[in-house]
């Protein structure tokens, strides 16, 4: 493994041209969470009328530092520099009427209200309301017009689209004035097609003089989107880039610090027969909505199924549905040749019984007992089996020689026991969640976003164990919103859109544009 | 409930208690300073009146044995994250079954008997009235909390009615049963002492102190060393993360209640076969309302509560001591006292908490970070 821990310093910034102007300059931030440093001596600067990638593994301290920038943090040193002056970034309201915009990643809207409603949130133009909102729309009108940013003014922001809802953040901040945007991980519920259309809206606000900071951990966005990037690691930032001088591999290689390889190797293996058959499967939430239509497949035996869908499709619900959480309501799921039919004694227990392991998409709702030590989570759902008891008692010593195997097997850090889980790093969350479903040897795994905030070694690891799983003659069934994934992990993959399935194609033919177009239930194949 | 991921347990559960126990003693000392008393002599009386006097300890232990029973019960549905405040109503109900059990059976059978079937009877009749609230809750979503205060007042209304009108001893004016058989209850240990040649201070403690020290043992078995242990405080920490584990959520609720209804109902064999003999009306004095201060203040686990459980049992008779003692201090300013005690280390409990972390970060923190 090539240590590249001396890229920092002067040899980088010179990729930045030194004559443009700079928009922002941070120097020398520090910032302590307690024991944590989680920005230590950060210098950053990012020239007016450009786009500023920042990218990094999570807890690399990207968010901190926007953060400190947009005024909800106080660093404990250094100087923060907007268009040459230093100035005091003491709260959110400072920072807006500096000229700073931020789109957080979980929008910050009101549901209730309409789109003119929220973009005026804070700056409504006049004391009454109705007088306001004439002013305040006619400026709207304007910027919508100029940047591209197509919204209804009328519309609940609850009933619209995620992709009209963070344009609506983006007039939200540029309403109140900004020249400076900062955009936390912009991209993690868009389609294909959104993405674009968002990089086009990027790229005219550019134009006109508008700085943009863009955090992400999609190397491919850097690349086509950015200007200049810098890569964040452990809370420092290591090095600086000119975009068109770097290469994904090179980002990589800063953020994790040494090679990885991000291409996967897919054992050949025959498929066998059917393990999971569901058939006609239809589902209504508590709410009387449709989540589920009429959905039929098969899994089979060494096979991974990926379906891909922009998040709130209907896939965790149909996750839901087969791991035993939710009560099937309609149509019929064949399990190792065992059938459910709607509202049959049918859970989480039951579905363990018979094959089915499940990897959540939520760890910390439902993987894990965030407070529980390693141990205890390590046994979550299997608590019951004779391996790890004798009667009504935890047999300790049992766990643990179990637990203590299994964090050394998958690489679980720190390899100990009897450590809080809620002290991991997500990945390493993720990885102990994966190994206890792998050790049950199930005969079908259900995976949902095996790598959401998981850092890049960790997801090497994960693929690696899921491929190895895979070449036992596991089927597994890949839920995830990141389309790469589903398209290296899988062998065949069928889209989902509003409940239904709207698509299904092999990997090797598959494109991201097709995808993305069956995504947004544009296309039916 | 959380406790501080920043500084050390020994802080958390050790120190930042005695702080809080303190503030509560400062705060007190000012009203007794108010009404023209000397706040230091009040807590000699105080301390002695708790533990120096013949018989003190014993009468500590004895209200100390209340309110480990009380403690536990709120501390295992805390575990759950339910929050049990019909400790007082299980009590009281767990009496009714001391006193039917022991009416019932002891003209006919040995005293030993009726005994262990009479703490089987409070138990049993516990349980059932952590159950009705527990089966709401879990089946039905009517929120515990309200619940349970409702059957309290239930549970008073029918004691009430039931002594009053159907179990009270004939031609008495007075809401009481008869008395117990002889041969029926729980010795108390000055009694069981002489026995054995030693002579201690009369005092209302008896074997029941025996059962409360097992029961705590067994507590911390079940919740820390079982399966079931194991499933309540999945649930307690997070109810997703349960259903995902495959556990019954309602099931385990309704057990859960169960059994903190049954181990508030153990206050009645202190109370009825320990001490009174007979069933009578009250009894319960609000040892399950401080049963909910003592698991929050013993972090609901059974060593804290016996240790708060020994502070109250101690609070309550020093407390009698300074009522006897002072003319100006009455019932209602020792009343008072308790209530402050409550008010910090159980509502307050958290109130210390960011100064002590800055403190230990400004002393501590910088080094490991350097």
């Amino acid at each position: 493994m090539k240590n590249i821990e001396n890229k920092e310093g002067s040899e980088t910034i010179e990729s930045l041209p030194s004559s443009t102007k700079l928009a922002i300059e941070l120097k020398n931030i520090t910032k302590r969470f307690g024991h944590v440093v989680a920005n230590s001596d950060v210098n950053l600067k990012v020239s007016t009328g450009t786009i500023h990638g920042i990218v990094g593994e999570n807890g690399a301290g990207k968010s901190t530092l926007m953060n400190i920038l947009f005024g909800l943090y106080k660093p404990d040193s250094g100087m923060i520099f907007l268009n040459g002056q230093a100035v005091d970034v003491n709260s959110p309201e400072k920072s807006i009427a500096l000229g700073i915009g931020m789109v957080h990643q979980h929008f910050m809207l009101v549901p209730t209200f309409t789109v003119l409603e929220n973009a005026m949130l804070g700056n409504e133009g006049s004391m009454f309301l109705q007088s306001g909102e004439e002013f305040v729309l006619d400026r709207l009108r304007g910027l919508s017009e100029n940047y591209g940013l197509d919204v209804d003014f009328e519309a609940i922001i609850s009933e619209t689209p995620v992709g009209m809802q963070q344009r609506v953040e983006i007039l939200k901040a540029l309403n109140r004035g900004a020249k400076i945007l900062i955009l936390d991980e912009p991209t993690g519920v868009l389609t294909p097609q959104e993405t674009i259309g968002l990089f086009d809206i990027l790229r005219s606000l550019r134009e006109q003089g508008v700085t943009i900071v863009l955090i992400t951990h999609k190397l491919k966005e850097i690349m086509s989107i950015t200007d200049t990037v810098s890569v964040m690691r452990g809370g420092k930032v290591v090095a600086n880039f000119s975009t068109e001088k770097t290469s994904p591999e090179e980002l990589a290689e800063n953020m994790v610090g040494r090679k990885v390889l991000l291409s996967i190797k897919k054992p050949t293996l025959k498929v066998g027969n059917p393990v999971l058959e569901v058939k006609n499967v239809s589902h209504e939430s508590k709410d009387g909505v449709n989540v589920l239509k009429d959905i039929s497949f098969d899994l089979r035996q060494g096979e991974i199924l990926g379906i891909a869908g922009v998040a709130g499709n209907g896939q965790s619900e149909l996750l839901d549905i087969l791991s035993g959480i939710e009560t099937l309501q309609r149509g019929k799921i064949t399990v190792n040749d065992k059938t459910i039919l709607p509202y049959q004694d049918w859970n989480s227990k039951k579905a363990r019984e018979f094959g089915v392991a499940h990897v959540p998409e939520d760890r910390h709702k439902r993987g894990l007992v965030l407070p529980f030590y390693n141990y205890e989570n390590s046994i979550l759902g299997y608590h019951r089996n004779e391996e790890y008891s004798s009667g009504f008692l935890m047999d300790k010593r049992k766990i643990f020689n179990f637990v203590d195997d299994l964090v050394e097997n998958f690489d679980v850090r720190p390899r100990s026991s009897s450590i809080s889980s809620s002290k991991l790093s997500g990945g390493n969350q993720q990885k102990l969640v994966l190994a206890r479903e792998i050790e049950s040897n199930p005969k079908i795994l259900l995976v949902g976003q095996p790598t959401r905030g998981v850092d890049i070694g960790a997801i090497e690891r994960i693929y690696e164990d899921l491929m190895k799983l895979k070449s036992k003659g596991t089927a597994i069934l890949l839920v995830s919103v990141e389309l790469d994934e589903i398209m290296s992990l899988s062998d065949r993959i069928i889209v989902m859109n509003q409940g239904s399935i709207v698509g299904e194609t092999n990997s090797s033919d598959a494109t991201e544009l097709d995808l993305g177009k069956m995504m947004s239930g544009l296309e039916k194949v | 409930m959380s406790d501080s991921n920043i500084i050390p347990k020994w802080l958390s559960v050790g120190l930042i208690p005695l702080m809080n126990l303190f503030l509560a003693f400062c705060v007190s000392g000012l009203f007794i300073l108010f009404i023209g008393e000397n706040p230091f002599r009040a807590i000699s009386v105080m301390i002695k009146g708790a533990f120096y006097y013949p018989g003190a300890i014993g009468y500590t232990l004895y209200y100390t044995t209340n309110f480990i029973f009380t403690g536990l019960a709120v501390a295992l549905a805390f575990h759950a994250r339910l929050f049990n405040i019909g400790g007082e109503g299980q009590a009281y109900v767990g009496g009714l079954g001391v006193g039917l059990v022991c009416l019932v059976f002891d003209q006919h059978v040995v005293g030993f008997l009726v005994t262990i079937l009479a703490i089987l009877g409070s138990v049993i009749f516990g349980a059932i009235w952590g159950i009705i609230p527990g089966y709401l809750q879990a089946k039905r979503g009517s929120h515990i909390v309200i619940t349970t205060i409702m059957f309290n007042f239930i549970a008073a209304a029918l004691m009430v009615y039931l002594l009053v009108n159907v179990i009270i001893e004939p031609g008495q004016m007075s809401p009481e049963t008869r008395d117990f058989a002889s041969g029926v209850g729980l010795v108390q240990i000055h009694i069981l002492a002489k026995y054995l040649g030693l002579d201690i201070a009369m005092s209302p403690l008896n074997l029941s102190f025996i059962v409360a020290l097992t029961v705590s043992v067994g507590f911390w078995f079940l919740v820390w060393r079982t399966k079931f242990g194991y499933e309540v405080r999945s649930l307690g920490h997070s109810e997703t993360a349960a259903i995902y584990a495959g556990i019954k959520v309602s099931s385990t609720i309704i057990i859960v209640m169960a059994i903190s209804g049954g181990l508030a109902g153990l206050v009645a064999i202190n109370e009825l076969l320990g001490v009174h003999n007979k069933l009578l009306l009250g009894f319960t004095a609000g040892y399950g309302f401080t049963g909910i201060a003592v698991a929050l203040m013993g972090r609901n686990h059974p060593f804290g509560i016996f240790l708060a459980s020994l502070l109250f049992g101690a609070l309550y008779q020093g407390g009698t001591e300074l009522d006897f003692e002072f003319s100006s201090i009455t019932r209602e300013m020792v009343l008072l006292i308790q209530g402050l005690i409550i008010l910090f280390s159980g509502a307050l409990a958290y109130m210390l908490n960011p100064l002590v972390e800055r403190a230990y970060l400004k002393y501590y923190g910088n080094y490991s970070s350097a």
